[in-house]
């Protein structure tokens, strides 16, 4: 962190974490200007989760009803099982534009400019974070907008939004972080697009769009235990009115320790090179 | 005597086995401009990122004005720019954004980051592009976008990565004139080139760098003297008048196959007319004759004893 007195008429001076905070800003700014210029991944970001909920309700919404039946979510309309699996699948959206934009970066004489200057070095990666979630949260907010539209029906109150909506945040925080690492570590941008994809297609190795107990056995245990599952339940249990448990505890840490680990190994990458 | 802007003593750095710096020593004192010339893979750019703290060296050690690159990167950080091989712009950004980019992390106040990004724009004659995004400016206009960029910060020590490589010659002219307008506001500039030529316009010390050494280190005019001189080349059709103008022109290296002599000289004009009325007035009349200046060729061939090696990739 840099307290170097780089002083002269027309500069301010700042302490170690109000310059953080100013860097960080400055990147943020970066970030959003990248996203109006650049649209298309902006726009593929929001809009996939929400294409994938027209397609899963309107489409298949009938036979997936159906399939509901004799599981733990029998009586259940499709749309209200579904919206907050496709909710999950929204706040992890963010993953493949995050580290493109990330690989992008480093291999762009940019990264070096902004290396050999005496600035909050993580400010880079944190401008790419905040810019991402919030394209995330954004596509999260039309798929509740679209699922009310289609007969969604949560029973939750102004606390229990909170909590999902606080929940979604911090899965998409965590899950945008590791994409920071996926895309340091990609050669070029091409490869930092695949990684990532691994964050949507989780979901559906989970609970997000069918009962685990209808899946193949081989693939149950998995589904019944991976963090996504735990944090569908959680979610469905904040705005369906059902039982939550242990389960938000466990989704919480899930997402922490993601978040952690995320920000860790992409200081590390991104110190490293 | 001021403390030297940079000074670098003993430096080494390998990539695995490859050995990229192997001993490196020079100092460059202030508000001059000193060049590391050099082919392709001579280690020209990881001296630049090691002195501008991308990179730490094996061993050695290295200061920026009077600070210790390793220790305290940092305020290195604070007195240098750096504008290196590869574009250093944001290219979904405009112009003036790049430079607003820059002022928001050099902390500046708006007004004064408005007063340096105006002066800037005008200097590198970037005015109706400012507005445009970067990635739609041609070459030698990103460039100067970059320099500018670099300069939002006042550095007191510039490096400049190769900046005239894959220009055009009048870009390269231009950058030329900038960096004599850098010089006389005073500050020092470490210069990277391929081109003999450039490092001999610009440079107050130039030093020759090959496979990680330093081969040699002077001034421009020193490393000539060490450079054998260019000459003419002459060749004629048949041996009579190639041995005729032999014994007219004196010293000269005759090559008896291809009928051709390569006379010295330092190919003016003037030398050359001479040389031609010379040979005219004994009548005898070359069939062709080439003019041949010292060039980076000369200088490895000279001081390292074989040919500059082969183009190989930057690192």
């Amino acid at each position: 962190m840099s307290t170097v007195p780089t002083t002269g008429p027309g500069v301010r001076r700042l302490s170690p974490l109000a310059l953080t905070l100013a860097d960080s800003a400055t990147m943020i700014r970066r970030s959003f200007k990248h996203a109006l210029r650049y649209p298309s991944m902006t726009i593929s970001t929001v809009l996939m989760p929400a294409f994938m909920l027209l397609l899963f309700v309107g489409l298949f919404g009938r036979s997936m009803r159906a399939g509901l039946a004799g599981t733990a979510a029998d009586g259940l309309e499709y749309v209200d099982f579904v919206a907050p699996g496709v909710l999950v699948v929204a706040a992890a959206a963010a993953g493949v534009a995050t580290s493109v934009a990330v690989c992008v970066d480093m291999t762009k004489g940019i990264v070096n400019r902004f290396r050999t200057m005496s600035i909050a070095r993580t400010s880079v990666l944190t401008g790419h974070v905040v810019g991402s979630v919030v394209q995330a949260m954004a596509g999260v907010i039309l798929v509740a907008g679209i699922a009310l539209a289609m007969g969604f029906r949560p029973t939750a109150g102004v606390l229990e939004w909170l909590g999902a909506l606080g929940l979604l945040t911090l899965l998409s925080f965590a899950l945008t972080w590791l994409s920071v690492a996926l895309g340091l570590l990609a050669k070029n941008p091409e490869g930092a697009s695949n990684t990532p994809l691994l964050f949507q297609l989780l979901p559906f190795l989970g609970s997000a769009f069918v009962p685990t107990e209808t899946l193949p056995s081989a693939v149950r245990w998995f589904a019944e235990y991976q963090p996504f599952t735990l944090i569908n339940a959680t979610l469905r249990g904040l705005l369906l009115g059902l039982p939550v448990g242990d389960n938000a505890i466990i989704a919480v840490a899930w997402c922490l320790v993601l978040a952690v680990a995320g920000y860790a190994w992409s200081k590390m990458l991104f110190n490293r090179r | 005597m001021p403390a030297p802007a940079i000074a670098v003593s003993g430096l080494r750095k390998a990539y695995g086995d490859k050995t990229v710096l192997d001993g490196v020593d020079f100092e460059v004192p202030a508000g001059t401009v000193f060049s590391l010339l050099g082919p392709n893979g001579a280690g020209k750019t990881t001296t630049v990122q090691i002195l501008s703290t991308l990179l730490t060296a094996d061993s050695g050690r290295a200061w920026v004005g009077g600070h210790d690159v390793r220790a305290d990167p940092d305020a290195v950080r604070a007195l240098i720019g750096v504008t290196g091989q590869f574009s250093a712009v944001d290219e979904l950004l405009t112009g003036e954004e790049n430079l607003r980019l820059m002022a928001d992390l050099l902390h500046l106040d708006r007004a004064e980051g408005r007063r340096r990004a105006t002066a800037l724009v005008e200097w590198f004659e970037l005015g109706e592009a400012a507005r445009r995004p970067a990635g739609t400016y041609s070459g030698g206009m990103q460039r100067r976008l970059d320099l500018a960029m670099t300069l939002m910060g006042e550095p007191k020590v510039i490096f400049l990565d190769e900046p005239t490589t894959g220009l055009d010659p009048r870009s390269r002219h231009t950058t030329w004139q900038i960096i004599r307008d850098l010089l006389s506001e005073g500050m020092t500039v470490f210069l990277t080139t391929q081109y003999l030529e450039e490092a001999d316009q610009l440079a107050d010390r130039i030093a020759l760098l090959d496979h990680g050494r330093l081969a040699a280190h002077g001034t421009p005019d020193e490393l000539k003297r060490m450079v054998p001189g260019g000459h003419v080349s002459l060749r004629f059709a048949d041996p009579y008048s190639f041995d005729a103008a032999a014994r007219l022109l004196g010293p000269a290296r005759r090559d008896e196959a291809a009928l051709s002599l390569q006379v010295p000289g330092d190919g003016s004009v003037r030398a050359l007319r001479t040389l031609l009325d010379r040979l005219d007035g004994a009548g005898l009349e070359p069939e062709s004759c080439t003019v041949h200046t010292p060039d980076l060729d000369d200088v490895f061939l000279a001081l390292t004893g074989r040919p500059a090696p082969d183009k190989e990739p930057a690192r």
